[in-house]
């Protein structure tokens, strides 16, 4: 149980992924489906954005500006509800864990194949968003390809905390309202639709807390080509230290409550 | 039905017939408590039990519900480590080498645990993949388990179609995937109806006869009375009786068990009549049931001609063997099923 392997997680990734086949049809058309029409929604809107200002937004055109910090924020939704909800019906009754925990896989390692499930669902949402952004024109370099594992990173920022609390949670319904009121409203308060430059100081100093905020700012300044080393350590070391926090949080749940 | 079991049991290839060395399962002061939690108070679910367990033995943990029985199974199963005591298993110890333990078991939950979106076949899959089996090793012993489990015909369906009766079936073709030298059941025809458990019992038989070693819990007498050699009553997570089924019948009760039923008037002073009876030459011990008499007896229809001499006459009045529930109310004053 100690030693620490590949091949068990691999095991819970493709007993995932033979579940997920069922459905994945359906999800590859919301994946692309999605940002279509809500990319071109916003670049009709945009156009008018355009004409009367973009010097917050640095000068590129608002749908080039915003499509980035969009495939941040989906990720973060897929990330929470994957980590958070899957972990959740995963460990009730009829879900998968019950019946891995019985066999010679360890409770880190139908942790660590989950999140590995996870993080390439999260690839695949943002590669679809890619695309349809690169269609519309609003991916300008090929540094743009960069912001599918970074944006993967962001989801997967939030999954892995989430996988923590959704297995050791007795209450569906806590996860939703908390996805309702607090995820939803960070759309706003990360920089995703405007930029942070225009709402109070304070405000922006809340928003440095919040891990949509370094998942935003480091997709958006790879797609435009930006990032500096310094702003990439910040964004991706803040991401990246949520990522260590969750699993080793919920090594720890998953042990207790697969096997207490 | 019986004409394949022979070639079942040669190409089968459960591990029935090892090299044997010591007990396959000891525990000793073996103990599991619940910690406290959100407002419950600490729960002593297993309270030092010990017991031992060799090659090719069908035994079984026999006791009402909050017994003990599936804490101990969960104990056995390596997913629940023992809060004290040891459990040694396969010559391994189960706090430490619960992963190498699973490896060699096989596990029936009481829930099924399969998943109900995926075919009878990827349920095997997945399963045995979680094994380290390579695909052709799953997909060979797939065919095999399918067929002892008499769900060829379904190998491609949802399990969402399949009935109780079938679905506990696929969980212990689905169990025996890594071909496993112990096999642990947890109230494995809770739920069924009569057929379905005949047929259920008649697989079990299969694996017993090939020397595959069985660990049982259940609350129905019958079926521990089919299936094991040896168990244990449990009761309030202790150990209060062991032995096989015949020899616990033999310490603890009579040959036979005259069941008496009284009119609603009668009753009291029928009850004080037959109470007077025991201890006698003929009745040896009688219960009081709130419905019914149990009155112990080497012969029930010379307790029934006793009862009658006393001038009683209930409404009915019923002889029969004594069975393991007769034990579990003499050692427990309790019925198992209530």
């Amino acid at each position: 149980m100690t030693e620490l392997s590949l091949a068990p997680p691999l095991r819970e990734f493709a007993a995932e992924w033979l579940k997920y086949r069922r459905t994945w049809r359906g999800s590859i058309v919301i994946g692309l489906v999605n940002p279509l029409l809500f990319l071109t929604g916003i670049g009709i809107i945009g156009k008018l954005i355009d004409s009367s200002a973009t010097g917050p937004l640095g000068g590129v055109s608002y749908l080039t500006w915003l499509a980035p910090g969009l495939m941040a924020a989906s990720a973060m939704q897929m990330g929470f509800g994957s980590g958070g909800f899957g972990a959740f019906r995963a460990a009730a009754p009829g879900g998968g864990y019950r019946a891995a925990s019985a066999t010679p896989m360890s409770p880190t390692d139908i942790l660590l194949g989950s999140l590995l499930f996870v993080t390439f669902r999260l690839s695949l949402l943002s590669a679809g968003f890619l695309l349809v952004q690169a269609l519309l024109g609003a991916a300008p370099t090929w540094w743009a390809v960069l912001t599918v594992p970074a944006a993967a990173l962001t989801g997967l920022a939030f999954a892995a905390p989430m996988a923590a609390w959704g297995i050791a949670t007795k209450r569906f319904s806590t996860m939703q309202t908390v996805f309702r009121f607090v995820v939803q409203p960070l759309y706003l308060l990360s920089g995703t639709f405007f930029p942070l430059s225009t709402v109070p100081a304070w405000l922006q100093k809340v928003a440095y807390a919040s891990p949509l905020w370094h998942g935003v700012e480091l997709c958006r300044d790879i797609n435009l080509g930006r990032l500096t080393f310094a702003a990439g350590a910040i964004h991706g070391g803040f991401l990246i230290a949520m990522v260590i926090a969750g699993v080793l949080f919920a090594r720890v749940t998953y042990r207790r409550k697969l096997h207490e | 039905m019986q004409g394949d079991t022979a070639s079942q049991a040669a190409t089968l290839g459960v591990a029935g017939e090892r090299p044997s060395t010591g007990p396959l399962v000891e525990a000793r002061k073996l103990t599991k408590v619940h910690p406290a939690r959100g407002g419950a108070a600490a729960l002593v679910a297993v309270d030092g039990i010990d017991f031992r367990l060799e090659r090719g033995e069908a035994f079984g943990f026999l006791g009402p519900n909050g017994a003990g029985k599936s804490s101990t199974m969960r104990m056995i199963a390596c997913v629940s480590p023992p809060t004290s005591g040891t459990l040694r298993m396969l010559g391994m110890d189960a706090a430490t080498d619960g992963s190498a333990i699973r490896a060699r078991i096989g596990v029936v939950p009481q829930d099924d645990s399969l998943d109900a979106a995926l075919t009878v076949r990827e349920n095997l899959l997945v399963y045995g993949r979680y094994f380290g089996l390579s695909r052709a090793t799953v997909r060979e012993r797939s065919d095999k388990l399918l067929d002892f489990a008499r769900l060829e015909d379904k190998a491609d369906q949802r399990v969402e179609t399949l009935s109780g009766g079938m679905r506990r079936r696929l969980t212990i073709a689905r169990s025996l995937i890594n071909d496993p030298e112990l096999l642990l059941l947890d109230e494995p025809t809770t739920g069924l109806d009569p057929q379905a458990r005949h047929v259920l019992w008649e697989r079990l038989f299969q694996l017993k006869s090939q020397g595959v070693t069985l660990i049982l819990t259940t609350h129905y007498m019958d079926e521990a009375e089919q299936l094991c050699d040896r168990l244990v009553i449990m009761d309030g997570g202790r150990i209060v009786a062991e032995g096989s089924p015949r020899s616990l019948i033999d310490a603890h009760v009579t040959r036979e068990v005259l069941e008496l039923r009284f009119a609603d008037a009668d009753r009291e002073k029928a009850t004080d009549v037959v109470l007077a009876l025991a201890p006698g030459p003929v009745c040896q011990r009688v219960d009081v049931l709130p419905d019914r008499l149990l009155v112990y007896a080497d012969d029930g229809d010379d307790a029934l001609a006793v009862v009658n001499a006393a001038g009683l006459e209930p409404l009915t009045a019923l002889v029969r063997r004594a069975s393991l529930e007769d034990v579990f109310l003499t050692l427990t004053g309790r019925s198992l099923v209530e």
